[in-house]
């Protein structure tokens, strides 16, 4: 068997390397979340957003960018037979689970810091809250990465991979967007940010990325199978 | 007497209520070479892709290299070199890249792999055009480079299924000197051509509509 850090390593640089190449999907996402931001700014009619509402319009923004993320993590697999040259290759197959999880971990990320400093530019007053931000980012991009990597594996065998994506991954990433806004909203409070029940949501944000990360990597093996 | 190399009996495989292979068997010792012939439609594809681990027979025995498929399917990857219908290479990638990226999921690194696919590339007179993306080669470079993938790792089974496609006659003699008869290799190769193929043949597998072996 060839070692698994090898496996994830090589999947992960090959995933890399061609996003670099191609630009297919980060560039989209940013472009989508940035143009939702303006969308925001001018529909809302508010140049500075606080509490709830800023929370909201950060995650809905950043869930949706996402999931154009998620709906190409494995259309080269699909398409170009990836899914075939992993299956005959004496791998742990879950190190492909953990390669596509990565990555998408990594364009989150890179979104991230392209995307909340405009958030920021564009609704809030102080850049305080940014990086006790920057933990919830995390926590939360975990959790999306395990459970979009999870549901595109699967929904990249169906002609209506586009619409079953968000299907089925937004009513599973409702407790993280949960958690991830009840994090959020303190952290945007007007004066500063607030530490009410951070810990918590944190907590919950953690739990939450756990549980899915196990289950991907309990069932991806059977996923692959004919 | 020594254990075949490929052991079948009683092979099915279904989609569905579609039945692909049905009954088929036939036992290759190890350095043989198999030719698998038949209609469009006859389940030789389904056939390699069961030997390839890469399908799961319905029913019946199957015994590759030792291994029990499916049940054992694990300790066969990486002792098989399957060459189908797609190259099984990333387009936006190039060859050399593509050649790495196999060559390290079966665990060949460094100057090893680095020697392996240079020899690999010259043999098939793709060396020139190794840095290309494979999206901007032709369909036959493109098969060139898959039979570089198929044999990479030095597998001890061929499954080759058609490899002549979209090769010219250059493309097919390279070919012919990296998956071709000879050697301790066993091969299944399934072919429309069994004038080109059959005088390498150990053994022939003529399937019917249905995936009845017709003779064996």
């Amino acid at each position: 068997m060839t070692p698994s850090r090898l496996a994830f390593a090589t999947i992960l640089a090959k995933d890399l390397r061609a996003e670099l190449r191609t630009l297919q999907s980060l560039p989209a996402m940013a472009l989508f979340a940035v143009t939702t931001f303006v969308i925001f700014r001018f529909g809302l009619d508010r140049t500075s957003l606080s509490g709830s509402l800023a929370a909201g319009v950060l995650w809905a923004t950043l869930l949706f960018a996402a999931v154009l993320g998620i709906n190409r993590l494995f259309v080269a697999e699909r398409e170009e037979g990836g899914f075939d040259a992993i299956r005959l290759a004496p791998i742990d197959r879950t190190a492909l689970f953990a390669a596509k999880a990565a990555a998408l971990l990594v364009y989150l990320l890179v979104l991230e810091l392209i995307v909340v400093p405009v958030f920021a530019l564009f609704f809030l007053d102080s850049a305080a809250a940014l990086p006790p931000l920057a933990a919830v980012l995390l926590l939360a991009d975990l959790g999306l990465a395990a459970t979009g990597t999870l549901i595109s594996s699967m929904a990249v065998h169906s002609r209506a991979r586009d619409l079953l994506t968000p299907l089925v991954l937004l009513p599973l990433v409702v407790p993280l967007m949960i958690a991830a806004t009840g994090a959020t909203e303190p952290l945007l409070t007007l004066g500063g940010p607030a530490y009410d029940r951070f810990g918590t949501w944190l907590a919950v944000l953690g739990l939450y990325d756990l549980v899915f990360l196990l289950v991907g990597y309990a069932v991806f093996d059977f996923l692959l199978e004919d | 007497m020594s254990e075949a190399a490929v052991a079948v009996a009683g092979l099915r495989r279904d989609y569905g209520e579609r039945t692909a292979l049905d009954g088929v068997g036939f036992e290759l010792a190890a350095g043989e070479s198999l030719v698998v012939l038949g209609p469009n439609g006859a389940g030789k594809t389904t056939l390699l892709r069961i030997l390839a681990t890469l399908l799961r027979p319905s029913s019946g025995e199957v015994r590759v290299l030792g291994s029990r498929l499916p049940g054992e399917a694990w300790k066969l990857r990486g002792r098989v070199g399957f060459l189908g219908h797609e190259p099984l290479l990333y387009r936006d990638l190039s060859g050399r890249e593509n050649l790495r990226f196999h060559a390290r999921l079966h665990g060949v690194r460094g100057g090893r792999a680095e020697a392996r696919i240079e020899a690999l590339l010259a043999a098939i007179g793709m060396e020139r055009r190794a840095d290309q993306r494979v999206a901007e080669l032709s369909a036959g470079m493109r098969q060139r480079l898959a039979v570089c993938r198929c044999v990479l790792h030095e597998p001890q089974l061929l499954l080759l299924d058609e490899p002549d496609s979209h090769l010219d006659a250059e493309g097919r003699e390279l070919a012919r000197a990296l998956i071709g008869p000879g050697g301790s290799r066993t091969r299944v190769l399934v072919t429309h051509d069994p004038e080109r193929a059959l005088p390498d043949a150990d053994q022939v597998l003529r399937l019917g509509i249905g995936g009845r072996a017709v003779t064996a």
